[in-house]
């Protein structure tokens, strides 16, 4: 089992025959993804990458029955892309652009309210590298290689850095059933709290290893959530003890500026609620091993 | 993207908010020239700086003649002011403000800021204007008034007018304080800021209200379509190295160690800084050279942390996702050829192609130190940055 993404699950890709469009697809394709075509306005009733293109969501919807969605769509228009899949029935939607507007988003997760909560999408971004579940499927940009398939559920901001973590364990013969990445920006569709809920509910997913940073409340949130509700242990590490007050370091959403939100500060929220601290990032995988040999 | 006082204030009163009378200088005889052009008796002359604190620090002086402006702009442009939020190298004082002075009877508080938390806009205020909100916080928390702002209706008079009243606004006031308010809101709302405080906002002795001091904040994402407010962008009040990184399309925070860093992704670049803190170094720098990391963005990085004279070892961190590691290797060594590069330089490749980049670092010429794991990496760096400085020492 997995979350979120199997090999059943139906994807498309907005922002599909542009150029970074073109060059995922192919990789997720590659990698054993179940593409079934994608969205470009104006480009309906084309063939790209030998599946069909479709001028709105909705006539994607209707014609592959997809269920999942990846925006690829510039900053300036991803806001919309986001809605769009969201109108169009959508289940699962990943955004990978990087950029999107702060009040653009803000008017997404509005926006994204309208629907009962049942049939409400969700949405894992902006500004993340996506979702893979090892083995069966990949929605983003991340190289699949470094993923081994496994029982462990990881959550993270950075690609790189969730990269980093997932080949430590590959290298301790560790695997991973999903990881879900929740993307650096300031406000994201969906926050480490949602997917730990996922995580708990899958049978084979043994334990959770979230990887935060400095600056917003999500994973103070989380920790709350873990310690009223999570029956599965959870490990985490938070980046950025250096970064000085007010700086933003790479990501938008990674900067200190209220209480809370520094790396000392969410380390000790974390520990106070039972989460198992990963404290060096060179011990992702150790960490991991031992967490995985007490349960 | 931060912009100045004088600026803001212009901005916020596009909207209606009400602001004294002033002008910009750039010169003394200029600042002279903008009290005269005023009127009255007694002037401010205020450092536009993007900093808050400014008074504190000295950049903000009280007037009585034209004389007196002349000689406080004198003694303040060109000057470098030092505050508590500029850190120790402060910032150029380039132009001043010169505004009529102002007849205070209380200050208060006024913020708008992007809660991360409800995910909306919201609204920070305070009877206890004039000081910093986290001594606010500290002090008198219970002056503190927020309120949160509906995205899909904006600001709300009765929002407005509850915030007048918990502010102790008198009826008289009370449509100056609404309309005050939903300023603020709508010049955030609409010019894509990501902070507006105003601080104090001030009730004159006839009570009018006032804005004495203002500074915005704005989303670096949006300003592709705010060319308006790209246009105030003050290029002297940015860290240089930073404004190059920036305009080179990297990411680049300046810290107080001697450890240069290069890395790519901004989680993974602050990781690798955490593990030089946990080996017993200190980064001289964040940088984020992007997922790609081309042999083009390498090249930049190294010229940018060369650049830093406190650097005594650089340490290249990168992990090839969808590019190859083999690729970054020949990347690291064109730029090293590139650059004369004094320093020691460790390099710690992982990710797609990493024995093939490793066998490529192996076999060049280039003295430099490869490291397989971030732990070792780390470690390396921070003891050769130590046999560097030993050697120079003598």
């Amino acid at each position: 089992m997995s979350i979120h993404l199997d090999e059943n699950t139906r994807v498309i890709v907005q922002g599909y025959t542009g150029r970074i469009g073109t060059f995922h697809a192919q990789e997720m394709i590659d990698y054993g993804t179940n593409v079934v075509g994608g969205v470009t306005p104006g480009k309906g009733g084309e063939r790209h990458l030998e599946r069909p293109v479709y001028n709105t969501v909705k006539d994607a919807v209707r014609e592959t029955g997809a269920d999942a969605s990846i925006v690829f769509v510039p900053p300036p228009f991803a806001a919309d892309a986001i809605m769009e899949a969201a109108d169009a029935g959508i289940r699962y939607c990943v955004c990978v652009t990087d950029g999107i507007p702060a009040q653009d988003m803000m008017r997404v997760k509005r926006y994204m309210r309208r629907y009962r909560r049942e049939e409400r999408m969700t949405l894992t971004g902006p500004n993340c590298a996506g979702t893979i579940s090892p083995g069966k499927a990949m929605m983003g940009i991340m190289p699949g290689h470094i993923y081994m398939a496994g029982n462990v559920g990881l959550i993270g901001r950075s690609g790189t850095l969730g990269y980093e973590a997932a080949s430590q364990m590959k290298a301790r013969n560790i695997g991973i059933s999903t990881s879900v990445g929740i993307g650096g920006d300031p406000i994201n569709g969906s926050a480490f709290r949602d997917h730990l809920e996922h995580f708990e509910q899958d049978p084979d997913t043994r334990l959770v290893v979230m990887i935060g940073e400095i600056g917003g409340p999500q994973e103070a949130e989380a920790a709350a959530f873990a310690r009223d509700h999570m029956s599965k242990p959870v490990l985490g590490y938070i980046a950025g003890l250096t970064a000085p007050k007010g700086r933003t370091m790479g990501h938008a959403g990674a900067v200190v500026t209220t209480a809370g939100e520094s790396a000392a500060e969410k380390v000790e929220i974390l520990r106070a609620a039972g989460v198992g601290i990963i404290v060096r990032p060179s011990e992702f995988g150790q960490a991991v091993e031992e967490a995985l040999a007490n349960l | 993207m931060d912009i100045h006082e004088y600026q803001a204030k212009a901005l916020l009163a596009d909207f209606g908010m009400p602001i004294a009378k002033g002008g910009i200088a750039y010169s003394p005889e200029q600042a002279a020239y903008r009290a005269k052009e005023l009127g009255g008796e007694k002037w401010v002359v205020k450092a536009q700086v993007h900093s808050g604190a400014r008074g504190k620090a000295g950049g903000i002086k009280v007037c009585e003649s034209e004389h007196e402006v002349m000689e406080a702009a004198n003694a303040l442009l060109g000057r470098r002011l030092v505050t508590n939020q500029t850190g120790p190298g402060g910032k150029l004082i380039g132009r001043l403000y010169i505004e009529e002075a102002t007849d205070i009877q209380r200050e208060i508080y006024v913020a708008f800021l992007l809660d991360r938390s409800s995910e909306r806009i919201m609204c920070v205020t305070s009877s206890s204007g004039g000081m910093d909100i986290e001594e606010v916080a500290a002090t008198d928390p219970d002056s503190i008034v927020r309120v949160s702002i509906e995205p899909a209706v904006g600001m709300q008079d009765f929002q407005a007018r509850e915030i007048a009243f918990a502010l102790g606004m008198e009826a008289g006031q009370l449509a100056e304080a609404v309309k005050a308010l939903k300023a603020c809101y709508r010049a955030f709302r609409d010019l894509d800021a990501t902070m507006v405080e105003v601080n104090p906002l001030v009730v004159t002795g006839d009570g009018r209200l006032l804005a004495l001091d203002a500074k915005m904040a704005f989303d670096d994402n949006a300003l592709f379509r705010r060319p308006q407010i790209s246009e105030l962008r003050d290029k002297s009040q940015e860290d240089p190295r930073e404004m190059a990184a920036a305009d080179r399309g990297l990411s680049y925070v300046g810290l107080e160690g001697n450890i240069g860093c290069i890395i790519n992704g901004a989680g993974l670049a602050m990781a690798t800084l955490d593990m030089i803190k946990h080996v017993g170094g200190e980064p001289a720098n964040f940088l984020d050279i992007g997922g790609g990391a081309s042999p083009e963005r390498v090249a930049k990085a190294f010229n940018l942390v060369l650049s830093d004279q406190g650097v005594s070892a650089i340490l290249v961190n990168i992990f090839a996702g969808i590019n190859r590691c083999d690729w970054v290797a020949e990347g690291v060594i064109q730029a090293m050829e590139k650059f004369d590069v004094a320093v020691p330089v460790v390099v710690r490749l992982s990710g797609t192609n990493v024995e093939q980049g490793r066998e490529i670092l192996a076999n060049s010429d280039i003295d430099l130190i490869t490291a397989d794991t971030l732990a070792e990496a780390a470690e390396k760096a921070v003891a050769a940055a130590a046999a560097h400085e030993a050697t120079l020492a003598g």
